[in-house]
């Protein structure tokens, strides 16, 4: 959609990971099957390969998150790369610096690589922008933008249980608005190839023109919307908008847009169940479906881990892994 | 002081829309005003010869907004900054909003702007007098001392009044001295926290929307208030498609309102902001294709009257920040002509119409008697050259800021001369002073009926 190419260098490997638009399905299906052979890092008893050795990755958080931060942390460490963790919420800003003293500043401490999550829409652009050039940025969240290594991640979870992304049908509920998650899933799974994607939520949850920005069908009842899916994605409702002009009470969502079993049962018998977490239980879903068969999310933490170790290593520049795997769409 | 010397400017195409003229004819001043127009007058001797072979002669532009930043945000820009940059895009008059800081709700403060332009000598400075005091929309402003002080409108800037009973009264104390209300029409709640067009864009990039309500839901309340009051009423920066057929039916019906388009929004979309670039960073935003086709045969049809530059400058750490976090607003006084002319080359308006909206038709919203070239008439004069190309570049402009989505772009027509009062302020390729030596020019003409029913007709 933007002129240059943000995220590519001139030889066309990822540089920075700031967005699912723009990348083609090679190189998405290249992070996917890079993460494959990460995965097994995890189950060996020294949870360590040396690929990162001698960088430094520094986790830049200008908004509060556990498990995002985390997982980034793990994959980092499992790649053998020194990792500074910063809470800037707290600090800096505080303080009245700005974005762009906070990043020359640790610029100036030869970072190699920044994960970067703002509540501000665009601010992964802008830094990486702006960065010296050696640098590579990543993307954990930006506003509703964009949160490409979530969207990867719930595509390399997918793929583990539904190995031809062109024969899904995939569903999305909750609050698209706000969603930088939905806004990766729909890319994703657009540039991966699947051929229906649905957005179920009330208007009011709904961006303008969804379906035309996106090329997705929009529905407002769930039992209608999550009919013959393979794959259920459930989004979280953040608190503050419950009691406010975009939702009511947590009891009428949860009695139009929960998910429970009694609802599933409309989908495909072995559709799988996301959620990018953490989860309101009795919310977005009730705890028997959100624990039960069809569950993957946990399994979707895990593979955070190594779809991050992916992105990272190749933004970093690192040789191809020989644990490469081959699939076809 | 000295005087503006006898000048004739002679081989141009003069183009003067308030009279009807295009045509080669020579143009003769004196004391600072139109002497004569043809042939020289017997024993005129003009102490300098203006060739303007190939040129247009054209009133000076009169722009109904740009900001100077001064008094309050000096590290933006200042009176001197730019109203030199003004002068050399051929502006000679302008209105500058009331969010200076101090806001511009007294009469010190208008006075101040005023004294400081006319030291300068570069362009008329007309301040527009707040609304409400601190523009903060509750209590209105002295606005005849603001009117005595020489401010010709009241704005409220892009802070509208949230209580509409407040906009009802200062509507109607407004119109009580004829004074012409600029209004920006957005919806404080419906645009709150909003950056971009509430569209395609602002779904794909996940950036907080401003609805195309926000703007029709302000047109909708002020016209009914305007319809009610018989106020006065100018809509300011109008973006959407239907917020002009709106203004225009209103028209129809005898509502005395009229409305203008910052130019670039006749150019850029919504979907120029894909890259999260700050210099598209706009309010109100960029619309769609379909607004800005709209907005341009609303422009060639009369219905919009005028075309504003809609100058902001701002400095560099104001558009350094994520996109949403930046200061809205862009530096376009060096772009006004050369983008107005490109409305010619697009069949959207003949050279003499897009003239007529840059110079008399703003003027008489501002009730001033300028932007023509009458016999008698203030020499404020723009002699540009419609064919020049050259390129806008971040260090050569003159306004202080230099944010601009237009740099780099290969521009067509360029401002030769500027005279204001009938000394030139303006020469291209020669340095000028920092500041005009003592020049006097002739002072502002007072309030001339606009082209709405006189005020009494309100009351």
């Amino acid at each position: 959609m933007s002129a240059p190419h943000p995220q590519l260098d001139a030889q066309g490997n990822l540089k920075h990971f700031l967005t699912i638009d723009g990348l083609s399905r090679e190189l998405l299906v290249e992070i996917l099957d890079r993460a494959e052979g990460f995965l097994g890092v995890a189950q060996q008893a020294v949870k360590k390969v040396p690929l990162c050795r001698g960088k430094v990755i520094a986790n830049l958080f200008f908004e509060n998150s556990t498990r995002t931060r985390t997982t980034f942390e793990l994959a980092a460490k499992r790649l053998s790369a020194d990792v500074l963790n910063l809470n800037i919420s707290t600090s800096a800003t505080a303080k009245g610096e700005t974005l762009l003293d906070t990043l020359r500043n640790l610029e100036a401490m030869h970072v190699d690589m920044f994960v970067v999550r703002h509540a501000t829409s665009g601010a992964a652009h802008f830094i990486a922008a702006h960065a010296n050039p050696h640098v590579s940025i990543i993307n954990a969240g930006d506003g509703r933008h964009s949160h490409p290594t979530q969207g990867m991640l719930d595509m390399f979870t997918i793929r583990r249980h539904k190995p031809d992304f062109t024969r899904l049908r995939v569903a999305i509920v909750g609050d698209i608005l706000h969603s930088r998650v939905a806004r990766s899933q729909i890319l994703a799974l657009t540039t991966l190839g699947v051929p229906e994607i649905r957005v179920i939520a009330p208007r009011t949850l709904l961006p303008s023109h969804v379906e035309d920005a996106f090329g997705v069908r929009a529905f407002h009842d769930l039992r209608e919307g999550i009919r013959d899916v393979d794959v259920v994605i459930m989004l979280r409702i953040q608190r503050e908008r419950m009691n406010s002009a975009l939702l009511p009470s947590e009891h009428e969502y949860f009695y139009l847009f929960g998910l429970t079993e009694k609802r599933l049962s409309v989908a495909c018998p072995d559709a799988i169940v996301m959620h990018p977490g953490p989860i309101n239980r009795g919310v977005e879903m009730d705890s028997q479906v959100a624990d039960g068969s069809r569950s993957v999310i946990l399994e979707q933490v895990s593979n955070g881990i190594a779809i991050r170790m992916a992105v990272m290593s190749m933004c970093l520049g690192t040789q191809n892994l020989n644990s490469q795997r081959e699939y076809t769409a | 002081m000295t005087h503006p010397p006898r000048l004739s400017l002679c081989h141009g195409r003069l183009i003067d829309p308030a009279n009807g003229i295009d045509d080669i004819l020579d143009l003769h001043l004196a004391d600072g005003r139109v002497f004569a127009i043809g042939d020289t007058p017997d024993g005129f001797v003009p102490s300098r010869i203006l060739d303007a072979q190939g040129l247009v002669i054209c009133p000076g532009f009169v722009d109904l907004c740009a900001r100077l930043r001064e008094p309050g945000h000096e590290q933006k820009a200042t009176i001197a900054s730019e109203t030199r940059a003004a002068a050399a895009s051929g502006i000679t008059t302008l209105c500058c909003p009331p969010d200076t800081f101090p806001v511009i709700d007294t009469p010190a403060v208008a006075q101040l702007i005023q004294q400081t332009a006319k030291r300068l000598g570069f362009a008329r400075v007309l301040p527009a007098g707040a609304v409400t005091q601190g523009l903060e929309g509750r209590k209105i402003t002295e606005m005849a001392a603001l009117k005595r002080a020489g401010c010709p409108v009241l704005s409220q800037s892009d802070r509208p009044i949230r209580n509409t009973q407040v906009q009802r009264r200062a509507l109607e104390y407004a119109a009580t001295f004829g004074l012409n209300v600029f209004l920006h029409p957005q919806d404080p709640d419906l645009s709150e926290g909003g950056c971009v067009h509430e569209g395609l864009i602002s779904t794909r990039l996940g950036l907080p929307g401003i609805p195309e309500a926000s703007e029709t839901v302000a047109v909708a309340r002020d016209l009914a208030l305007a319809e009610q009051t018989g106020a006065q009423i100018h809509f300011r920066g109008l973006s959407t498609a239907r917020g002009v057929a709106m203004l225009a039916d209103a028209r129809r019906r005898g509502i005395r309102a009229s409305g203008d388009v910052s130019l670039h929004q006749l150019f850029l979309t919504d979907t120029d902001v894909a890259s999260f670039d700050a210099n598209y960073h706009l309010i109100p935003p960029l619309r769609t294709r379909a607004d800005r086709d709209a907005l341009r045969i609303a422009l060639a049809n009369g219905d919009l009257s005028a075309i504003c530059s809609d100058h902001q400058p701002h400095d560099a750490d104001a558009k350094l920040a994520p996109f949403p976090e930046t200061a809205p607003g862009i530096s376009t006084f060096e772009t006004l002509l050369p983008l107005a002319l490109r409305l010619v080359a697009d069949g959207v308006l003949d050279l003499a119409g897009v003239i007529e909206r840059l110079t008399v038709s703003p003027a008489r919203i501002l009730s001033r008697n300028l932007g023509h070239l009458t016999l008698g008439a203030p020499a404020d004069i723009c002699i540009f050259d419609p064919h020049a190309t050259w390129i806008p570049q971040a260090d050569t402009l003159i306004s202080q800021g230099y944010h601009s989505p237009f740099l780099g772009q290969a521009m067509q027509g360029r401002v030769v001369w500027t005279l204001l009062g009938g000394n030139l302020v303006f020469e291209l390729n020669r340095r000028l002073p920092k500041r005009t030596t003592g020049v006097r020019f002739a002072p502002d003409p007072q309030e001339q009926p606009a082209d709405c029913a006189p005020a009494t007709a309100a009351l």
